[in-house]
């Protein structure tokens, strides 16, 4: 790809820029959504866009006994790890950075945004932040393991490492969420737990823990950590739009070639909203699970779930073969 | 993890009011748990005393926001027993029919903030939406959505009109219909179930050996309620049943709570069908005769006691308030050891705290006396002497 292109596609469209106004419109749908649900009016379309304005204007607070650059590092280190993560997961087309093995590569960055909140509840020196941050870790021990073992199955099936190719797969044959749909409803409770999302919300459980590891985050770096996963919701529902729904990729043929790559990105745009819409009403219909209740649901049902998917494939493989 | 000390309160998320807690947590694992009321003296009773009967009904409605008309009914209540005066029935059915509406507001308010503590939002959300019907209601019965300044000594201060009955009990309806949904989510919706299920347990003996009241004490099958038990006003001709439930958990409270919502839907509308005629209020003397008086009242929390001193003249000699949630609170602290922290909000929330009631009285708290310099005799001193100075007593 010409040099020009690969810097038009990784800072504007569909990379940084574009992933910035997608998410901040994310937030708008998934506040909005979850606003009518809740019989209210909800916010204006700017809002998302307005409180990230204010909160990068607002004072920057360092609590005493913590190590500055440290605190400073983190909302950045997780923002460019999901801005990294989603130059990989294909939009229009497939990428043109991808390489065999990306999925891997997508997966370990999207875990970094929970790691780094662990680190920085730890470092925040406050009761509520060590609480939050220790029940981070916890729950990406619970959540981690069926994600992963849900996110392998397409890769199973599609024989490639890479998401373009998993996505070139489906263009070929079918959508993995035909024959994996175990897999796809884990996936996205797997999502659901990442983001922190109700009823998965135990580390800022708002009644118990304040915010719990973001009780000391303030001005730029609440900022930056709130579009961090704001960015991180708009990569896991691409990512999962890519392995299980076709991701960008149409099953019909379109002429010109320009029509194609339009009704690809539209086919994104739709699947990823859906995605969404999934997300914000299962988060406004129920209550917070505890800790222990999501490790005994965790790896009782959501880990045999998704090994079962994984089984499911292995021989669905070895019967074709055969 | 070592043991940590997680303070809670008294600027905290999970409470609106001022009371701490310090709980001492092993990881997740409550081991034990520390009560600090006493925030916020307000001085209500010392000044009830300063006041003639007419201008302390005002004063006891700002006890607490959410049960004001359960202050001055028991307030009111009282007075007239001292001085021996009989409230005209359809003046009865009147504030039994506010009592009623106070404790649907109470209970639903109470419903929404459950559900707030388990990160719930929508049950909040959608609760306190038809809570508004409630306060809809009390506005247009008597003018005001909290405080309703509906009580006066000899009775009620605003009569009904005939079309008003008729627009209430067609609120009704829509009302009762909505407080079944809920019970019924509550009963089926997965997460609520597992958050309030065996959580906060208390059994029959432990509610009666901490003395609970309402339907804490009702969720732990302690059959006791003030308006079967000692009917006042005109709760011995309505007909209505006690909520109970054997579970003594915070799921427990939550369906007494809900089947309390039905019987005061089904109160208010058997009160506004069979309004009496006659007047809402008898003259009453100005002053009452020295007695002595324990009012009784089931307020939404709970058992509600004004002992009253009257000495001949206008005003009481003496008023002590012991709120239903002081009675409760040491149930909280019982429970609550060896469950989760994240348990903490829901079982402190299942009480349905009233601080704003509690922290005034406690004046006669232990532990102040202890780490004061001053003497008791030194503290009521300087209690006299800072009335005489603001109140010109």
């Amino acid at each position: 790809m010409d040099p020009g292109w690969l810097v038009l596609y990784v800072f504007v469209f569909p990379g940084l820029l574009f992933l910035l106004a997608y998410a901040l419109f994310m937030e708008y749908v998934d506040r909005k959504l979850g606003a009518r649900i809740q019989n209210r009016v909800g916010p204006p379309f700017f809002q998302p866009f307005a409180d990230l304005v204010k909160l990068l204007a607002k004072e920057d607070i360092t609590p005493e006994d913590v190590d500055p650059p440290a605190m400073r590092a983190i909302p950045i280190l997780a923002f460019a790890a999901v801005a990294t993560a989603f130059l990989y997961v294909p939009v229009i087309g497939s990428s043109p950075l991808a390489f065999p093995g990306d999925l891997i590569v997508v997966l370990y960055l999207l875990t970094l945004p929970s790691i780094l909140l662990f680190l920085i509840g730890w470092i925040s020196r406050s009761v509520f932040s060590t609480l939050g941050g220790v029940r981070v870790a916890t729950q990406l021990f619970i959540y981690e393991v069926p994600f992963f073992l849900a996110l392998l199955g397409p890769a199973l099936a599609a024989g490639t490492w890479t998401i373009s190719g998993i996505v070139e797969w489906q263009r070929a044959n079918f959508w993995v969420v035909v024959f994996q749909p175990i897999g796809f409803i884990v996936a996205l409770i797997g999502l659901q737990a990442k983001l922190e999302r109700t009823p998965f919300d135990i580390p800022e459980a708002e009644t118990e823990l304040v915010a719990g590891p973001w009780t000391e985050l303030t001005g730029r770096k609440l900022a930056l950590m709130r579009l961090a996963v704001d960015m991180a919701l708009v990569t896991g529902a691409a990512l999962i739009a890519a392995l299980f729904l076709g991701g960008p990729s149409i099953p019909w043929v379109l002429e010109p070639g320009w029509l194609a790559t339009l009704a690809g990105f539209g086919s994104f745009l739709v699947k990823t909203l859906a995605i969404l819409f999934v997300l914000a009403v299962v988060r406004m219909a129920m209550g917070r699970v505890r800790i222990d209740q999501l490790n005994d649901f965790g790896w009782k049902y959501l880990a045999s779930a998704a090994i079962v998917q994984v089984l499911i494939v292995l021989f669905l493989n070895g019967a074709l073969i055969a | 993890m070592p043991e940590v000390v997680v303070p809670i309160g008294p600027y905290h998320p999970a409470l609106k009011e001022p009371v701490n807690f310090k709980v001492i947590a092993d990881g997740e694992i409550i081991v034990r748990l520390e009560l600090d009321l006493a925030y916020n003296h307000r001085g209500i009773e010392k000044a009830a005393e300063a006041r003639d009967f007419v201008r302390v009904v005002p004063l006891l409605e700002r006890v607490c926001g959410i049960c004001s008309h359960s202050h001055t009914t028991a307030f009111c209540k009282g007075i007239e027993e001292a001085m021996g005066v009989t409230v005209p029935p359809r003046g009865q059915l009147i504030r039994v029919i506010v009592a009623e509406l106070e404790r649907m507001h109470s209970h639903l308010l109470w419903l929404g903030v459950a559900g707030h503590e388990i990160g719930f939002n929508t049950l909040f959300m959608w609760t306190w939406r038809d809570r508004e019907v409630v306060q809809d209601m009390l506005e247009e019965l008597t003018g005001n959505r909290v405080n309703y300044g509906m009580n006066a000594v000899g009775g009620v201060r605003r009569d009904i009109e005939p079309p008003l009955v008729a627009r209430c009990l067609k609120r009704l309806s829509p009302l009762e219909e909505r407080i079944r949904k809920y019970a019924d989510m509550v009963r089926h919706e997965p997460t609520t179930l597992a958050r309030f299920q065996g959580v906060g347990r208390l059994t029959k003996e432990q509610a009666l050996a901490f003395g609970t009241v309402g339907p804490t004490a009702r969720a732990s099958s302690v059959d006791y309620d003030i308006r079967r038990d000692d009917p006042y006003i005109g709760y011995a001709d309505i007909p209505f049943d006690v909520v109970t439930d054997g579970q003594g958990d915070v799921f427990g409270r939550t369906l007494v709570r809900i089947g309390e919502l039905l019987q005061s839907v089904r109160i208010v509308r058997y009160a506004l069908e069979n309004l009496p005629p006659g007047p809402v209020r008898v003259n009453t003397p100005r002053g009452a005769p020295k007695a002595e008086v324990l009012s009784r009242y089931e307020a939404p929390r709970g058992e509600l006691a004004h002992f009253i001193r009257t000495n001949n003249t206008d005003k009481v000699e003496r008023l002590d308030i012991r709120t239903p949630t002081l009675a409760n609170w040491t149930s909280v602290a019982v429970s609550l050891v060896g469950s989760n922290l994240a348990d903490i909000p829901v079982v402190v929330a299942a009480i349905d705290p009233c601080l704003s009631c509690t922290s005034r009285i406690t004046i006669v708290d232990p532990g102040r006396r202890q780490t004061s310099v001053m003497s008791w005799d030194e503290l009521r001193a300087h209690g006299i002497d800072f009335y005489r100075r603001k109140e010109g007593v």
